[in-house]
């Protein structure tokens, strides 16, 4: 009885009020979170040492889906795809840096050119699919706006078939899809650096690529790594264009086309799973890896910064005492 | 005059700085345009005139129409919407209580927590669903909408950021008067910091809803009945096979799914560019 009403009065304490608190905001989210996340983490990996589909016997492997990942022709070997599709950020990173620097100074219409650039990241995968399949089909859009410029049709490539240059198109289109709002992020960045620092660098007489080059790039930097390690780990992870557009035909098939295929067509799950996993970890290590190297660049520019400043600082103490001297 | 000197000297960079902005504004566009050109086209001009020659009848509306019945996008629309109302309602209440309790309170465990949602965050979702799968077979969430929102909710992990971020900059000094006030930690959070949270919330109800009406990875593979439980995105792939070469009735079919998406941009463009913004400064 006694135990009871402390039972009691505790639940009606601050203490009490707050357990139940947190235990009633928290429990939804982290059950969907075990669910859906971490409760089919650990199944795949179990499943990687499995030979088995999504129904009936499964019988233990090992290693060997693993081994079938690294000798298998189109698994491991359809991540040197992804070296496209890291070319094309690196172009979409470029692009969308330069278009964002000359929006944010004074443009006529800059709004309506900015909408017009972005609009493309709103529209849905599929949709994208088609819009791009026939954008690339044999004489149709992207042919006829090369022969307005003089290209002759027969000089032309069939844009998706072409293996030559098949994995450039689809390329391509995530650029297309993705430059507009890659720009929108540097142009909210780029917003948030001091108006004085421009105003004082005019005064000085900067022209518009030093102001870049040493104000804007500098105030923005954390946004860039962001995007270049965003960019890493999509392109080995591609799987958008080649899955809604030439459905990993001729040659497009990235690591994750291959990987869905062979889990949702072929039911080899344990294969599958081996296949994630491993892509799992080396994006783990890249992110890793990145993120320590920044880390590493930037704290030795601070350090530089830091000795630097201590080199002077001796310096005028050396100075001072010096002319202290002089003038005992 | 000084002035006018240097508006010359800079001429040739004004001139190359609008070629640019045009030619790639062209680039953009140019694929959404000529996609509207021909949905207007009948099946006989679509054959013999050139993709990009203007329809001889811009109020030709013959093969939206079609486009509509064929993949069946009035039954999308209305799974779409109710999709996106209770994905957006539910995942309001839960990410902006878990941002409270892990702004508000020290508890053991905060931490892990928080590093929990960030590891999630970095997996990728076509790998996972390789065994999710296999877990919504178990939940009978196969061909089921509301099995597809409860795992739409679960995967989401930005938004719990930017209210996190929104939570830090309401001073705790509003909680404090409440509590001596002796309010409840619940009519706290409902009535005080709640309605505070508004901008959070249209921010990340801007990004979640964009996300959400265009996925289509998992709409795809959990809602396989696409006559009954197809969404918006999901109900193109009808014009896949026997119909994929009229392309003047696929485009149509295209022009109507990103029409939600053109609309919701014209009306509130300001929004999303400051959402996504907030959103990416997440890490």
């Amino acid at each position: 009885m006694k135990k009871k009403r402390t039972i009691g009065e505790w639940a009606r304490s601050r203490d009490g009020q707050k357990f139940f608190v947190i235990t009633a905001f928290m429990i939804v989210p982290l059950v969907l979170l075990f669910t859906f996340t971490y409760l089919p983490f650990g199944e795949m990996v179990g499943y990687s040492f499995f030979n088995m589909k999504y129904v009936g016997a499964r019988k233990f492997v090992g290693w060997k889906n693993y081994i079938k990942v690294f000798q298998r022709d189109d698994c491991f070997k359809a991540l040197k795809l992804s070296l496209y599709y890291m070319a094309g950020s690196v172009v979409q990173l470029l692009l969308s840096l330069y278009l964002a620097t000359i929006l944010s100074f004074k443009v006529k219409m800059g709004g309506l050119f900015k909408g017009l650039m972005f609009f493309p990241f709103l529209i849905n995968g599929i949709a994208i699919g088609f819009i791009f399949k026939f954008f690339y089909t044999r004489g149709f859009v992207f042919d006829t706006v090369l022969q307005w410029c003089g290209f002759r049709l027969d000089s032309l490539p069939y844009w998706l078939r072409d293996q030559k240059i098949n994995n450039w198109s689809l390329v391509g289109t995530s650029v297309w899809r993705y430059f507009g709002q890659n720009m929108v992020l540097f142009i909210g960045a780029i917003m948030s650096v001091d108006n004085e620092l421009y105003e004082a660098a005019m005064l000085d007489g900067a022209n518009r690529f030093q102001q870049f080059l040493y104000i804007i790039l500098p105030g923005i930097k954390t946004i860039i790594v962001l995007n270049v390690i965003l960019s890493i780990t999509g392109s080995l992870s591609a799987f958008e264009p080649p899955y809604v557009i030439t459905d990993g035909a001729n040659g497009t098939g990235t690591y994750f086309v291959i990987m869905h295929e062979i889990a949702h067509t072929q039911q080899k799950v344990g294969l599958a799973s081996a296949m994630a996993v491993v892509l799992l970890i080396i994006i783990m290590i890249a992110t890793l890896l990145q993120k320590l190297f920044f880390k590493y660049v930037f704290r030795s520019a601070e350090d530089e910064d830091k000795r630097a400043s201590l080199k002077r600082e001796r310096r005028l103490a050396r100075y001072g005492s010096e002319k202290g001297g002089n003038t005992l | 005059m000084n002035g006018r000197i240097s508006d010359i000297r800079k001429l040739p960079l004004t001139i190359l700085k609008y070629l640019s902005l045009c030619f790639f504004s062209f680039v953009a566009v140019l694929p959404v345009v000529s996609c509207f050109i021909t949905a207007f086209k009948t099946d006989e001009e679509y054959q013999s005139t050139n993709v990009m020659t203007l329809p001889k009848n811009w109020f030709n509306f013959g093969n939206f129409v079609q486009a509509f019945q064929k993949a069946n996008m009035g039954r999308a629309f209305l799974n779409s919407a109710i999709i996106l109302v209770f994905v957006l309602v539910f995942s309001v209440f839960i990410g902006t209580q878990l941002a409270y309790v892990l702004n508000r309170f020290a508890f053991p465990g905060n931490g892990l927590i928080r590093s929990l949602f960030l590891f999630a965050s970095l997996l990728p979702g076509v790998a996972m669903q390789v065994a999710v799968y296999e877990i919504m077979v178990k939940l009978h969430f196969i061909n089921s909408i509301p099995g597809y929102i409860v795992m739409m909710c679960g995967t989401d992990v930005i938004s719990i950021y930017i209210y996190i971020q929104f939570f830090e900059n309401i001073s705790n000094s509003l909680d404090e008067s409440a509590i001596v006030d002796g309010a409840s930690y619940f009519t706290i959070f409902y009535r005080i910091l709640f309605p505070l949270l508004k901008p959070a919330i249209v921010t990340s109800c801007i990004l979640k809803g964009v996300g959400t009406f265009n996925e289509y990875y998992a709409a795809n593979l959990y809602l396989q009945n696409k006559q009954k439980y197809g969404t918006v995105a999901t109900s193109l792939y009808t014009f896949v096979g026997p119909l994929g070469s009229k392309y003047n009735l696929i485009c149509a079919g295209v022009i109507i799914a990103l029409l939600p998406a053109l609309i919701v941009f014209i009306t509130c463009q300001k929004q999303i560019y400051s959402g996504l913004v907030a959103g990416a400064v997440k890490g």
